[in-house]
């Protein structure tokens, strides 16, 4: 069962354990938050989880995205520079 | 936050697949095993397939927990819901996978109570809310779904609830890429690996797949650049003569995994000794049933359900789909006797089946396949 | 003697004037009496049905309806179930004038006329079906149509989910419109005039059963006056549909089947809102299947497209319209949907019911 989504918290329930209000893109829901409960790194508003039926799975390392995002946008550069060191040593 | 829709970026997916084609020039037909049913969907939603290169072939594998489970615990389900006083609930998906002669769905016009639900916490709610009613939940997944079954039983247990029951069907995903990979009819390079059923078991896990069988395994995340950069790191091992685990879904999957998740499963469940998997037959310590603790939540403890094992029709080809031994139009019923409207395996009836999938999305363009060209 | 007589005489008279008075209606609750034709059918007729439609009692029977020469009649008819009934953005009321009004429209006729027959449970409350009736009135003004004729019924309790409507709708179209599968060619332009989505999102929102909270609203809307505009433009139309149950994908499919054609859509250029694939992602549906109750799909000849896009733009309910796709000769019966990526995946006819999918 593998749709699990991005969704980021709006606020932690206080009345209720383990439980927060979720957005995805504008649509709310309560999304169970036990499996991500650390007491030295408790969730926060504003962080982003991954959602699956219901529960938050993972907190989503916002860092590791960019540089995940930053990679792959950096593909094509890192080869067009390096056949332009190549046409360069080739002319030279 | 867009940041996370970036993974949808076409620009960003046409350097990859640049990448790609440079990658696969020069070598092998290779071919590579996506597990998860996530995987198989998102790449037949995109149309990820055939803008690869020719000599790059994607292979479906059985990572959907609702097509490899078998006729007959469906018939035992079906049992279930019929019980006077029962609220059967289950996900969506589950209602039109066939058992042996019915499924839920004509189960539920027949008059059984049988609900969908969105997350088992629903199943919770429904059972408070109607105390006169016996609410039995049909849990099904990998070890993605397995933690939030166990929350839930958890806070059931807590509630004091006595009217709740759960109909355990989950899987371990570790026994079946074993089984795949100890399959004599094995013919795959790689394998793009299960990124959500990761962020609960972690990567390493999976580190058996390089050492002890020889195989490249690469964590995926589930959007289009996720599995196009994936493809690309296994093409990239392939090239450099490495064999290795690799974790692309570093937002998301974390090497250790989730302990807390891991410590809930371990808490509610155990192990089965075997368990009957459509396609695959019987694997050893696939599946998970509920601790003594937890017995007064067992629906099979509480129903004594038929526990037929009802073979697979002989024209069901679905166990070969599902290893990965033939393609989905090379089951000779594919399209034919065996459609989304009339399935014969579950593989065309859950829209992660690889056969649903490909009926669904990619049926059209199943013969010469369109040579890229990245810009 | 005689005097007994008379008196026996006014009495009777007295009676028979009694008898004549129409019966008041005071109940709170629909009840198996209001279905039987009788008194208490003719007091709920009289207080609730009649004064919102202005109509008297011989409509019930039939509508004589004028019409001159040179104009074809064209007739639809649809039923309305849907629950629940109220939801943000509309209501089984405004669903049932609209639904009608619009596969008139698409099928270029000006709607005129709708007949409008009720089956209500038992024990629904009265003044529900007062303002249900109010709102089917109101529905109807802004749509340009009379209500002429109807009917009700009643039926047990646990039937009827509380009350079904179904409306026919007659409308005039001027001779010489040529519309249907038939006029579609390789080549034209698919046409849609807004987000799709919306409506089927609203419903299951307003079911809550999965527990969402989102401003989506239905998009329930007349849309002769968008038609209007759209034939008045000079565009060359083939081919109209609102795209109901089942979504785009459906009509798209039907189109494509009926035209023994192909279709082609752009992924990249489906207008959907963002609320609206925020839910189908939790859920796992998806927007080309969503119902939409006061969306146009247009198929036009491709010189006059952008006239056609125009002028849907200008109408207030077309601000979001945009080309959406080609027909093709290729893969006749099929539509097909180009991806964010360049790859293609085929849209094929629903099975079923849409299940949210949590794999």
């Amino acid at each position: 069962m593998c749709v699990g989504i991005p969704a980021m918290i709006v606020s932690i329930n206080n009345d209720k354990a383990f439980s927060a209000i979720v957005d995805v893109e504008g649509v709310r829901r309560e999304a169970n938050i036990a499996l991500l409960a650390d007491p030295a790194d408790p969730l926060r508003e504003g962080d982003w989880v991954l959602l699956h039926v219901g529960f938050a799975m993972s907190k989503l390392d916002e860092a590791e995205a960019k540089s995940t995002l930053e990679f792959i946008r950096a593909l094509g550069s890192v080869y067009d520079e390096e056949v332009d060191a190549l046409r360069g040593q080739d002319s030279a | 936050m867009s940041q996370f829709n970036d993974f949808r970026d076409p620009r960003a997916a046409s350097k990859v697949l640049k990448r790609i084609t440079e990658l696969a020039d020069g070598q092998p037909h290779r071919k590579f095993m996506e597990i998860c049913g996530g995987h198989t969907h998102s790449i037949y939603r995109h149309g990820l397939e055939e803008l690869l290169p020719q000599n790059v072939e994607l292979v479906h594998g059985p990572g959907c927990p609702v097509c490899v489970i078998p006729m007959g615990r469906i018939d035992d389900a079906i049992h279930i819901a019929n019980q006077p006083n029962v609220t059967f609930c289950c996900f969506g998906d589950m209602l039109r996978v066939p058992g042996g002669k019915s499924n839920l769905l004509e189960a539920r016009a027949r008059g059984a109570d049988i609900r969908v639900v969105y997350s088992p916490m629903d199943v919770l709610t429904i059972a408070e809310r109607e105390p006169e009613r016996d609410v039995v939940f049909l849990a099904v997944g990998f070890e993605t779904t397995t933690p939030s079954t166990a929350v839930t039983v958890l806070e059931a247990k807590r509630r004091k609830l006595s009217n709740y029951f759960v109909m355990s069907n989950h899987i371990r995903i570790i026994p079946a890429i074993k089984a795949i990979l100890d399959s004599k009819d094995l013919d795959l390079d790689g394998f793009i690996g299960p990124g959500h059923v990761g962020t609960v078991i972690g990567n390493h896990p999976y580190a058996f797949v390089a050492s002890d069988y020889e195989k490249p395994l690469v964590t995926a995340g589930f959007e289009p650049l996720d599995i196009l950069e994936s493809v690309m790191r296994l093409l990239a091992q392939k090239a450099d003569g490495r064999c290795e685990v690799e974790n692309q879904y570093t937002r998301a999957v974390r090497d250790a995994g989730n302990p807390v998740a891991i410590d809930v499963i371990d808490k509610v469940f155990t192990v089965r000794p075997h368990f009957e998997w459509r396609g695959l037959g019987s694997i050893e310590h696939s599946a998970l049933m509920f601790r003594d603790e937890f017995a007064e939540f067992d629906a099979e403890r509480r129903y004594a359900v038929p526990g037929v094992q009802i073979a697979d029709p002989k024209a069901c080809q679905c166990g070969e789909v599902l290893r990965g031994a033939i393609r989905p139009w090379e089951c000779k019923v594919f399209g034919t006797a065996c459609t989304p409207e009339t399935p014969i395996g579950t593989c065309m009836v859950s829209s992660e089946g690889a056969c649903a999938a490909y009926y669904n999305y990619g049926r059209f363009n199943k013969s010469p396949r369109i040579p890229v060209t990245a810009v | 003697m005689g005097h007994d007589a008379v008196d026996r005489e006014r009495l009777h008279a007295r009676i028979e004037e009694w008898r004549r008075r129409p019966m008041r209606l005071h109940d709170e609750v629909i009840t198996s009496a209001h279905g039987a034709g009788g008194k208490a059918s003719q007091a709920l007729l009289n207080s609730v049905v009649f004064p919102a439609f202005e109509m008297t009692g011989a409509a019930m029977d039939g509508a004589v309806l004028q019409v001159t020469a040179k104009h074809d009649l064209v007739m639809t008819t649809d039923s309305f179930v849907v629950t629940p009934r109220q939801f943000p953005g509309g209501s089984i009321a405004s669903l049932a004038v609209n639904g009608t009004v619009n596969d008139l429209a698409v099928m270029g006729a000006t709607p005129r006329w709708l007949s409008v027959a009720f089956v209500l449970e038992e024990g629904l409350p009265i003044d529900e079906f007062r303002d249900t009736v109010a709102e089917i009135a109101l529905a109807a003004t802004e749509a340009g149509v009379r209500v002429v004729t109807g009917d009700t019924k009643v039926v047990g309790r646990g039937a009827a989910d509380g009350l079904y409507v179904t409306t026919t709708g007659i409308g005039i179209r001027q001779d010489g419109i040529k519309l249907g599968p038939g006029e579609v060619q390789p080549g034209d332009v698919v046409l849609v005039s807004g987000n799709i989505g919306d409506h089927g999102i609203a419903v299951i929102q307003a079911r809550g059963e999965l527990d969402l909270v989102s401003d989506v609203r239905s998009d329930c809307a007349a849309l002769h006056t968008l038609v209007g505009d759209l034939l008045a433009s000079g565009a060359e139309v083939r081919w109209m549909r609102d795209p109901t149950r089942g979504g785009v994908a459906s009509s798209m499919n039907e189109l494509a089947m009926d035209a023994e054609l192909g279709v082609r859509l752009r992924e990249e250029n489906l207008p959907v809102s963002r609320t609206v694939n925020g839910v189908c992602e939790l859920l796992g549906l998806d927007p080309l299947y969503v119902a939409n109750e006061g969306k146009l799909l247009a198929v036009v000849s491709p010189e006059t497209a952008d006239k056609a896009l125009t002028a849907l733009k200008h109408h207030e309910l077309g601000r979001n319209s945009a080309v959406i796709g080609v027909v093709t000769s290729e893969n006749s019966g099929i539509v097909v949907l180009e991806t964010l990526f360049g790859g293609t995946r085929v849209v094929d006819m629903l099975v079923g019911d849409p299940l949210p999918r949590i794999c």
